[in-house]
């Protein structure tokens, strides 16, 4: 019994000098701190990119790390409630950490902007960065846009645009299905508005809003849809709402197509399965399907390389290239100054060009601190060089909307600080 | 027309996937006035454990062993969890369970991950038994409509008509005097947990595939189940099956209707309505506030009738 209990102090005291010697260690590390949903029902999101996260940190302090130091990821559980966010972020620049990135909800990222420039405000000499990478909605680079907050992922304008883009010839009749909340109403917003500037010839049959993950039965709304005689379903529906959606659908035989810019996040491919097979699209960042069917060269080689080796360790897909794009843009921007000052930074992101992964050239507007990126749209199939999430179905590109095309107005009247 | 037949059927099959929980709950509700929160998470369990199992084994050993397994794991909550904070009041049971919906919600995270399944239809199932009006009625529906009903069946026999259930009738109102003709109480109670777990496990299994098996199942299958139990009465078998059926056709049904409170009104001569909150509840189609009229629902009984629509005692 003693034997075990000196066994089991050793063991505490192992490990409570290992918890110790971490800070030391981590002395002379740029840090980066991350909010997202790490517990909750929105866990499978944030735990993901986390993970991507870890892999890309390791990359680049492989490559050397940022002005010779290597950097640090600093994780923060929001769950995705705006409140618990500002927690964090206090906790975050109580630390003097310089840049803050999050990704999930848009309503968790409007709370950040808010935040990160109060603080900023009050605090000059102690500035942190908002580095969004997945709070979607449009207004967030619109209305509230913010010195302090740089959007590393295309708008929902953006992907609606390329979705409408990507619409095939004979298309005539659209269903539109959204989650009646903040992102829904804004995709329902962007969808209505490119079929009208885009595919006129295109005519709405329905335009419907349904609640965000309360429906448990979707056969109901399969039904309306087939007496609508719709040849696709338009939705931004994701997670649960669209996996069960597409399941309800093929069990009663609608042959209808399912446009959506979210149906390759991360779980669905392989809960909808051969369900969506040639017949379910998403407009994504990166697929490892990408490089092959759009590019050629040892950069899309690499690329894909990246990809392949990332889903053989995950069995999830790696579409999340604009992260890699936006660490090697903060890296050049702390080089150029030698400093993470967040004003010295964030003026040398403005306007930065930056090829990504595959080689596009990636652009940081100005004026509303959006970066101008290309999407492409890709098909569920079997016929894909690679699959996803061991699921033998892939996502297929399909066609490109390049950062030109996505160079959308904006109607941001930024305030810009004067030191 | 046709929409109308549909919606019935799709109805129906909601419904009685909604009783095979619901009747689960209420079984032990009733027998030991326990409230179990973790009931959806036994659901929960119920689907991967089916996955798991099918993986190995088929669908059809998983239907039996899920359940079984489900059973096993209630037995045990009961025996070592539910009975030890008995002696410290509802309110001490009630937080038990509450916190056994994190401790299996996180168990299941830990152990598959937080990504859904790939637990699917199996293939034997998964044809379209018969065309309706060119819609497709899955063979699988019918299947889950059989199981809930021979459940339902059984379930009924099993209280009404054996030895067995008479024991668990009368430990539910007069458990002292059961106890002192010599039948062990405690015994019953843990058979009757276990079998709201296997029913619940069981609504699992031919859920989980229906839908999707992942973490989140839980947490939205919960509450629509517990709207059930109170609607149809705590502790009422006949009550939960109406208000499951009940609950199953409003909201299949809602969704079909894009009609608003404003076009009730149309006849009446009124046409417009004012360009505020009340003007805006006025004009929402009733198909976008379709999967919260149960919640109404549920505010409205309490209200009228606290005890349900077949229950027999107050909420």
């Amino acid at each position: 019994m003693t034997k075990k209990l000196k066994g089991l102090l050793a063991a505490c005291a192992l490990a409570i000098a290992a918890i110790c010697a971490q800070p030391a260690l981590a002395g002379d590390t740029i840090k980066f701190a991350y909010v997202d949903p790490l517990s909750g029902p929105f866990a499978s999101s944030g735990d993901e990119y986390l993970k991507v996260y870890q892999t890309l940190f390791a990359r680049m302090n492989a490559e050397g790390g940022i002005m010779g130091k290597q950097i640090e990821l600093v994780p923060f559980d929001d769950k995705l409630q705006p409140a618990e966010a500002l927690i964090a972020l206090k906790s975050i620049t109580d630390q003097n950490i310089p840049f803050v990135m999050h990704c999930v909800g848009s309503n968790v990222g409007a709370a950040m902007i808010d935040g990160v420039s109060k603080h900023n405000a009050r605090n000059p000499d102690n500035r942190i960065l908002y580095l969004n990478c997945g709070a979607l909605a449009t207004e967030l680079t619109n209305e509230q846009c913010d010195f302090w907050h740089f959007r590393f992922t295309g708008s929902v304008d953006m992907r609606t645009a390329s979705l409408v883009r990507s619409l095939p010839k004979d298309l005539k009749t659209v269903y539109l299905l959204n989650q009646d909340y903040l992102f829904g109403q804004s995709v329902r917003t962007g969808m209505k508005k490119w079929l009208a500037q885009l595919r006129p010839d295109i005519q709405i049959v329905a335009d419907e809003l349904m609640p965000f993950g309360k429906v448990q039965d979707f056969a109901p709304y399969v039904e309306k849809i087939k007496a609508s005689g719709a040849q696709s379903v338009m939705t931004g529906n994701y997670n649960r709402d669209l996996n069960l959606l597409v399941k309800a659908a093929v069990d009663a035989g609608l042959t209808a197509r399912f446009d959506t810019i979210l149906a390759h996040q991360v779980g669905a491919a392989r809960s909808i399965g051969a369900a969506g097979e040639g017949r379910l699209t998403s407009i994504i960042e990166f697929s490892a399907n990408v490089p092959p069917d759009m590019f050629k060269g040892p950069e899309a080689d690499a690329a894909e390389k990246f990809a392949t080796d990332w889903s053989k360790a995950h069995e999830s897909e790696f579409s999340e290239i604009n992260y890699w794009t936006m660490m090697k843009m903060v890296k050049a921007a702390v080089e150029k100054n030698n400093s993470t000052d967040a004003l010295k930074v964030a003026l040398a992101l403005e306007d930065m060009q930056m090829k990504d992964m595959v080689g596009q050239e990636n652009i940081m507007r100005k004026t509303d601190h959006q970066l101008l990126m290309p999407y492409y749209a890709a098909v569920f199939t079997k016929n894909a060089k690679h699959d996803t999430e061991n699921t033998g179905l892939g996502w297929k590109t399909i066609s490109e909307s390049t950062a030109q095309d996505l160079a959308l107005p904006t109607v941001c009247q930024m305030k810009r600080p004067k030191s | 027309m046709e929409i109308f037949v549909i919606s019935l059927l799709n109805g129906l099959v909601y419904g009685m996937l909604l009783f095979m929980l619901a009747s689960g709950l209420t079984l032990i509700f009733s027998m030991m006035d326990v409230l179990n929160f973790a009931h959806a998470s036994i659901y929960m369990l119920g689907a991967y454990f089916a996955y798991q199992i099918s993986a190995f084994a088929g669908f059809w050993p998983a239907l039996i062993l899920a359940p079984l397994l489900c059973g096993a794991i209630g037995a045990a909550i009961e025996v070592w969890g539910l009975r030890r904070v008995h002696h410290n009041g509802h309110i001490a049971e009630l937080l038990f369970t509450f916190g056994l919906v994190f401790i299996i919600g996180r168990g299941v995270q830990m152990t598959w991950g937080m990504l859904p399944m790939a637990y699917r239809v199996p293939p034997s199932l998964d044809f379209p038994l018969f065309t309706l009006y060119g819609a497709n009625f899955p063979a699988y529906r019918a299947f889950m409509l059989f199981i809930s009903a021979s459940m339902l069946l059984s379930t009924w026999l099993l209280l009404k008509k054996t030895r067995i259930g008479l024991i668990i009738q009368a430990a539910l109102t007069h458990p002292q005097m059961v106890s002192s003709l010599g039948h062990n109480v405690p015994m019953v109670f843990t058979t009757v947990f276990a079998g709201g777990c296997v029913l619940a496990g069981l609504a699992g299994v031919i859920g989980g595939n229906y839908q999707t098996t992942e973490p989140g199942m839980a947490e939205a299958m919960g509450p629509i189940v517990f709207v059930v139990v109170v609607f149809g009465g705590l502790g009422s078998l006949a009550g939960c099956f109406v208000a499951s059926i009940l609950m199953g056709m409003i909201q299949t049904f809602a969704v079909v209707i894009d009609q608003s409170c404003l076009d009730l009104l149309r006849p009446l001569g009124i046409t417009t309505v004012p360009d505020n909150l009340l003007g805006e509840v006025l004009s929402v189609p009733v198909a976008r506030i379709g999967a919260l009229l149960p919640f109404m629902m549920m505010v409205l009984i309490l209200l009228v009738r606290p005890r349900g629509l077949m229950g027999t005692r107050d909420t």
